[in-house]
C-alpha cells in the first residue's frame, strides 16, 4: 500500500507559470525520500497539493489510496502534516502548548492526558523540553521551525512534508532533527523532506528524487543520483563535497561518505 | 584602517535574564571578508545588531564598553545616521519586506527614496543591482508573491543598493539553492574586491572555508576563537562549540587518525585535492 501516491498531476499557477507537469510518484509508510531541486523547479508546489492547499489542474492525488478531490485541507491534514518553509506563516499562538496543540484541541479528537503525553514527547524529541509555557515569537528562527515541526508530530499523521527544515540549523538543531527523521520512520511515517543540503541527504536518505522544470527527472539512491553527473547538471546541483573530491583526484568507486574515501583510498594502494 | 572597533562591549537584552555579549574586543579592517560562527544563540545576531546600533539604540537594553564605527561613536549616534555607514541582511528574508512597495523594483528602490537620492540616480543603481544579482526578471513582481529563494535576493539587492561600506549579512543563504548559494558567495566576494568590508553570519560552513579571509567564533556571547579561515576551520574543537568543521577537513581528520601524513588540514576542495593528490603519487604507482 502506498501512503501517499500521485498520479499524473499537473498544475498550473493563475498567472499562468506551469508548475509542475504530469507528475507521478508515490511513497511507502515508513520510507524516508529526499526531494532535492534548485529553487523554482517544483519541490514546494508538490508539496503543497499533497496536503490539500493547491488542488491539481489535472490527475489525481491520493492518501491512504483515497483521492483526496474534494476533501477540505483540514481533512487531508489529519493525514498529511506540512511544515512550512517558513514557520512564520504557520505560527499562531501564545505558547508553544497552545500552538502545537492547537489542531487536536480544536477537532476534540484526542483525550487530555494523550495529548500532554504527545506535548511531552514531541518537546523532548525537538530539544525544547519543559517550554511548554515559552512564547514562540521569543524564540529564534530555528526554535520555532521546530515548534511548527512539534505541531505536526502531534497529530501523527502518515504522511509528513517537510519544507527545507535544514535551513539555518546549526549542529545540535541538525541531529535533533535527524533524530526526528528516525523516530517517524521507526512508527511507520511515510516522509517526505525538501532540502537543498546533500550531506544531510547523503546521511539520512536512501531514497532521493531529483526535480527540476516542474517535473521529476530522477528517483533513486543517493549513489545513483549523486553519480549521475547529467542529471545533476540538469538540476543546477552539485555533488556532495566527498563525491566531488574523490572524482576531481580519481578515486575507483562511487564515493559517498568520508569512510568509503578512506576505503577507497586504501584500496588504491596507497598503504596507510 | 580600522572600520569597526568594539572595545570591552557587553549588552544584554530586555528582556534576557543574561547578558548575549560579554566583553567582546573586536578590530575589524577596511576592506576585510569576515564569517561569524558559532552555534544558535552564540550572540552572532546580536553582534550584527550592536554594530548597526539597533542594540542598544531600538532594542533598548544595556551596554557597556564602546563602539565605533567609520569613526562614529555608535553609542551617541541615530540609527538613521549609521545607515548610511552600515547595510543589513536580515537572517528571514520574509521580515525584511517593507511592505509598503507594489513592485520589487520599488521595493529595491525603497531604501534610496528615505535617503533623499535623486530619481534618476535611484534608476541606475537600482537597474545596476537587479542584474548583478540576476533578479531584473522579478521587478514588477509583487513583493509579498515571492518564493523563499526569490525573496533572499530581493532582501540583498536592497540593501546592496544603498552601497554602504560595511554589510552586515545574516545569514543570506539560508532559502537559497545550491546555485543561488553559490552566486551569493560570489557577489559578495565581488563586493570584497570593490572594497567593501563584509561581516557575514554563516552556517555553511564548506562555503566560508572557501570564501572568508577571517573566522570568528562565538559561544555563549563571547568571541571564542578569531584568525584566518584556514586556522579556525581546521580545528576539531569547533565541534566542541556546536559546529561542523568543512567536510574536507572532517576527512583530512579522519585520514590523518588512519595514518596518512597529511601536513595541513584542507578546509577546501581545492586544497584537499593537491594535499590528498599529492600523497597518492608518492604511494607510487596508484
Amino acid at each position: 500500500m502506498k501512503a501517499l501516491e500521485l498520479k499524473g498531476v499537473s498544475f498550473t499557477y493563475p498567472n499562468g507559470f506551469k508548475a509542475l507537469g504530469k507528475l507521478d510518484f508515490s511513497i511507502a509508510p515508513g520510507e524516508k525520500v529526499a526531494v532535492i531541486g534548485e529553487n523554482g523547479a517544483g519541490k514546494t508546489t508538490m508539496a503543497k497539493l499533497t496536503n490539500g492547499l493547491l488542488r491539481p489542474g489535472a490527475g489525481q492525488v491520493l492518501v491512504n489510496s483515497e483521492d483526496t478531490a474534494g476533501k477540505t485541507v483540514a481533512a487531508i491534514s489529519r493525514h498529511v502534516g506540512y511544515v512550512f518553509q517558513n514557520p512564520d506563516d504557520q505560527i499562531c499562538n501564545q505558547t508553544i502548548y497552545k500552538e502545537i496543540t492547537y489542531t487536536l484541541r480544536y477537532n476534540k479528537s484526542c483525550a487530555p492526558e494523550e495529548i500532554d503525553r504527545r506535548v511531552k514527547e514531541a518537546l523532548a524529541l525537538a530539544g525544547m523540553a519543559g517550554m511548554e509555557e515559552v512564547n514562540p515569537y521569543d524564540l529564534s528562527f530555528s526554535h520555532r521551525k521546530f515548534v511548527t515541526i512539534c505541531s505536526v508530530l502531534l497529530q501523527e499523521p502518515e504522511v509528513v512534508l517537510l519544507d527545507e527544515p535544514t535551513a539555518g540549523q546549526d549542529l545540535a538543531c541538525m541531529r535533533r532533527l535527524e533524530n526526528i527523521l528516525d523516530h517517524l520512520q521507526k512508527k511507520g511515517t511515510a516522509v517526505l523532506t525538501i532540502t537543498h543540503d546533500m550531506e544531510f541527504v547523503v546521511r539520512n536518505f536512501q531514497r532521493v528524487v531529483v526535480m527540476a522544470h516542474g517535473g521529476i527527472i530522477s528517483d533513486g539512491t543517493p549513489r545513483e543520483i549523486f553519480w549521475n553527473l547529467d542529471v545533476l547538471r540538469e538540476a543546477a546541483l552539485h555533488q556532495p563535497y566527498i563525491s566531488a573530491l574523490a572524482r576531481r583526484i580519481g578515486l575507483p568507486g562511487k564515493v559517498l561518505t568520508a569512510e568509503e574515501f578512506a576505503a577507497a583510498l586504501r584500496g588504491s594502494g596507497r598503504t596507510l | 584602517m580600522a572600520c569597526i572597533e568594539l572595545k570591552q562591549v557587553s549588552y544584554r537584552y530586555p528582556t534576557s535574564k543574561t547578558a548575549n555579549l560579554k566583553e567582546v574586543n573586536l578590530t575589524v579592517e577596511s576592506g576585510e571578508f569576515i564569517a561569524v560562527i558559532g552555534r544558535n544563540e552564540a550572540g552572532k545576531t546580536t553582534l550584527c545588531n550592536v554594530i548597526r546600533g539597533f542594540a542598544p539604540h531600538f532594542y533598548q537594553g544595556k551596554l557597556s564598553g564602546s563602539v565605533h564605527v567609520n569613526g562614529k561613536d555608535v553609542l551617541r549616534t541615530e540609527i538613521g545616521d549609521l545607515s548610511w555607514d552600515v547595510g543589513y541582511v536580515f537572517q528571514n528574508p520574509f521580515n525584511q519586506n517593507s511592505g509598503v512597495k507594489a513592485t520589487v523594483y520599488e521595493e529595491i528602490s525603497y531604501g534610496l527614496e528615505n535617503l533623499g537620492i535623486p530619481r534618476r540616480e535611484i534608476f541606475d543603481r537600482v537597474d545596476e543591482v537587479i542584474n548583478l544579482l540576476g533578479i531584473a526578471y522579478l521587478a514588477d513582481k509583487h513583493p509579498m508573491k515571492l518564493s523563499g529563494g526569490q525573496c533572499q535576493r530581493v532582501a540583498l539587492a536592497s540593501i546592496i543598493v544603498m552601497e554602504p561600506a560595511i554589510l552586515l549579512i545574516d545569514e543570506p543563504t539560508s532559502q537559497l539553492d545550491p546555485k543561488g548559494t553559490e552566486d551569493v558567495f560570489k557577489i559578495i566576494d565581488m563586493l570584497k574586491k570593490k572594497g567593501k568590508t563584509t561581516i557575514l553570519v554563516e552556517h555553511k560552513i564548506d562555503r566560508v572555508a572557501e570564501y572568508a579571509d577571517r573566522v570568528i567564533l562565538m559561544d555563549e556571547g563571547r568571541i571564542v576563537r578569531d584568525g584566518p579561515a584556514a586556522q579556525i576551520l581546521s580545528d576539531p574543537a569547533l565541534l566542541e562549540y556546536g559546529v561542523t568543521l568543512p567536510q574536507t577537513a572532517l576527512l583530512g581528520l579522519r585520514l590523518r587518525e588512519e595514518g596518512l601524513p597529511l601536513e595541513r588540514i584542507p578546509i577546501t576542495i581545492d586544497q584537499a585535492a593537491v594535499s590528498i593528490g599529492a600523497l597518492r603519487k608518492e604511494g607510487g604507482g596508484i
